[in-house]
């Protein structure tokens, strides 16, 4: 089965995931006044997820025909193993240590790291520069957004924002 | 309409105004020019600055400017180094590209600026008419029409969605206006579909969701096939004699008219925008061209960039009618923008024009201005700036991933917004990968409760669904909606517009 309608059954199984909650499970919480209402929280997603079941179940089945596969330029997914995967993972591993660091180590500390691992993983190695220009790029940005734009963004880790605030 | 020129040229005549416009092209035409950033990426970026800014219609100002820069750069890395950064600007390297091999890429970036203005002003002439008008209509309009209009929005958008995609796209839909009833509501006050987390409680960030759909999945492409990032082969990188002669001129400026008027029409229609009406403009040029003209296109003739660049900046001025008069988004760009509008306290909407009428003729005025300062400011400047293509891709990407961070960071302050982005983020790489698109599931998403609020007040007005029936323009509009879907007609008229190093959408 092609990715598609893989895709399209994924989505179907959380559509009736969302249904059964609207149908079955949220009306029991809805106080009795609101009852008499013609419209209850629930109206708008009931009708929605019949929409998206019918379109789902559509794609699954291949009532639609399926257009021709002419574009050269976009990604082929047979020949994924052809493409820079491992750096695309890494990548979205970089991305996701930066949320997790962003607070412990402050901003100007993260961002230097991301920039800086993220141009290692894509086979950069030129240290020097590399440090050069995370440290700008890291500086710039935080004198914009906090000082410029008035925008808080905590520079420091943590525990040194602790100390500046005395204690 | 005299009376409001003169409230937008107040506005926008002031000393921040002004230079929000400047500011927000030369900002747009910075980062458009980049593979992997198209206006909406750029423009959900800005976002949070905007809102810091405070003033509507500065950040208005502010992010049009930036939308008119990024199709400005777009159109710029297509003439120089053959990357359009922007779905609008393929057809624009048709010509462009050739003519820049053949070292006239001065000429080249000179015809589309002036082919920009030219459609910029000339779409903005037609939306100071036409919006009014259409807004005066659309103050008749009760809620139950405001949802079947929204619905034919939705549905046009589908539609256009090109042949086999109708489903997907409907499909997309539904799950941006289920993704919107996440949360807590503006009708009812408990919250819905959280599970619990209490990071769901207000719903997701719609920046966050921008984001997630279009900055990181084009930045992972990028990633996966270094191709797509491409920089200039040195070739086509001499910038030199901008100048246009006389005869260049006359040949060019009916061209111009034609496809202005043709392109701003476009742009009106939801789901349409830029990128049809600039292929659409290309190829009726080409065909009605006299013969020996006809066989230079796509060799490096200059009407072939006039025509695609009149008409992309005519379709963007096109699509603020919708929004600015119904307050429906009918291309990805637009719907950001109707984001930052909500987000900013204003609802834009036939009323927008009586309650706060500087507001729309500010941007407008802004209009005639960003366009101005894209001719006399950012052309000689163009040699410059282009100088931001020859940054290697190992830096250019880690900042791309950097700023898509920054803009689901910056105003919300909160590190889970970030794993939420990274986890949509490859959720909407691979719908990319399975030919799923994706503005209809943020337009969907934006619209959400728009729709479900005008749902909800006509179902109250009529204690049932008896407004389908009982109010004729309502039917017919959603007559009209199933019309769109099912007509396959529809589905033909898209060309398909996807090349290498595209930013999804206009």
């Amino acid at each position: 089965m092609a990715l598609d309608r893989w895709i399209a059954l994924v989505i179907l199984l959380i559509c009736l995931a969302y249904g059964y909650a609207a149908y079955f499970t949220m009306d029991d919480l809805l106080p009795p006044i609101m009852r008499r209402s013609p419209i209850w929280p629930s109206s708008f997603p009931k009708v929605l997820v019949v929409g998206a079941i019918l379109m789902a179940l559509s794609i699954i089945f291949g009532l639609e025909k399926a257009p021709q596969k002419d574009k050269a330029t976009d990604i082929n997914l047979a020949k994924l193993h052809e493409y820079k995967v491992g750096q695309a993972l890494l990548l979205l591993a970089l991305m996701v240590a930066y949320a997790l660091l962003l607070r412990p180590l402050g901003f100007l500390a993260s961002t230097f790291l991301f920039l800086t691992v993220g141009s290692f993983i894509l086979g950069e190695r030129r240290y020097v520069l590399m440090a050069i220009v995370g440290a700008i790029a890291a500086g710039v940005v935080w004198y914009l957004v906090d000082i410029v734009l008035g925008i808080f963004l905590s520079p420091f880790p943590g525990f040194l924002n602790a100390v500046a605030n005395g204690g | 309409m005299l009376e409001g020129l003169m409230t937008g040229l107040a506005t926008a005549f002031t000393f921040t105004n002004i230079l929000m416009v400047i500011g927000g092209c030369l900002i747009g035409t910075f980062i458009g020019m980049l593979p992997g950033l198209g206006p909406m990426s750029i423009i959900a970026i800005m976002i949070p600055v905007a809102i810091t800014i405070g003033d509507p219609s500065a950040a208005l100002i502010l992010l049009a400017g930036v939308y008119y820069g990024a199709v400005f750069g777009g159109s710029t890395s297509s003439i120089l180094i053959n990357a359009p950064g922007v779905a609008s600007t393929v057809a624009t390297s048709f010509d462009g590209y050739p003519l820049a091999r053949s070292g006239q890429a001065g000429k080249a970036l000179t015809v589309a600026a002036i082919s920009s203005f030219a459609g910029g002003t000339i779409g903005a002439v037609l939306l100071m008419v036409f919006a009014p008008a259409l807004a005066s209509v659309a103050l008749l309009f009760h809620s139950s029409e405001y949802f079947a209009l929204m619905v034919v929005g939705l549905s046009a958008i589908a539609a256009f969605a090109g042949t086999g995609q109708v489903s997907k796209a409907l499909l997309m839909t539904f799950l941006g206006l289920i993704m919107a009833t996440v949360g807590e509501g503006v009708l009812f006050n408990s919250p819905r579909f959280t599970m619990g987390i209490m990071d769901l409680q207000s719903g997701f960030g719609f920046i966050t969701l921008a984001m997630a759909m279009f900055a990181l999945p084009e930045a992972i492409y990028l990633v996966l096939d270094p191709n797509r990032s491409k920089t200039g082969d040195g070739d086509s990188g001499k910038i030199s004699n901008l100048r246009i002669d006389r005869s260049e001129a006359k040949k060019i400026a009916p061209v111009i008219g034609r496809q202005s008027i043709q392109g701003f029409f476009i742009g009106v229609l939801p789901g349409a925008g830029a990128t049809i009406a600039s292929f659409l403009g290309y190829a009726v040029e080409r065909n009605i061209a006299p013969k020996e003209e006809q066989d230079r296109f796509g060799k490096g003739e200059i009407k072939g960039i006039a025509a695609p660049e009149s008409a992309n900046n005519a379709a963007c001025t096109g699509s603020f009618v919708p929004l600015l008069t119904l307050g429906i988004p009918g291309s990805g760009t637009t719907a950001i923008l109707l984001g930052a509008l909500i987000a900013l306290n204003v609802s834009p909407g036939p009323r927008l024009m009586i309650d706060e009428p500087q507001i729309f003729w500010a941007v407008i005025i802004s209009m005639y201005l960003g366009n101005l300062v894209l001719l006399i400011l950012n052309l000689p400047l163009i040699p410059y700036i282009a100088k931001v293509l020859a940054v290697p891709r190992n830096f250019l990407i880690p900042f791309i991933l950097f700023f898509t961070l920054m803009g689901a960071y910056i105003g919300q302050n909160n590190a889970t917004e970030l794993l939420i982005l990274v986890g949509f983020g490859v959720c909407a790489t691979i719908l990319r990968f399975a030919d799923y698109p994706l503005a209809p599931l943020l337009i969907g998403f934006i619209l959400g409760p728009l729709l479900e609020n005008n749902f909800s007040r006509a179902m109250q007005l009529y204690d049932g669904m008896s407004f389908i029936w009982q109010r004729p323009m309502t039917l017919g509009l959603l007559l009209i909606a199933v019309l769109l879907v099912v007509l396959p007609s529809y589905r033909q008229r898209r060309a398909r517009a996807r090349a290498e190093g595209v930013a999804d959408g206009d």
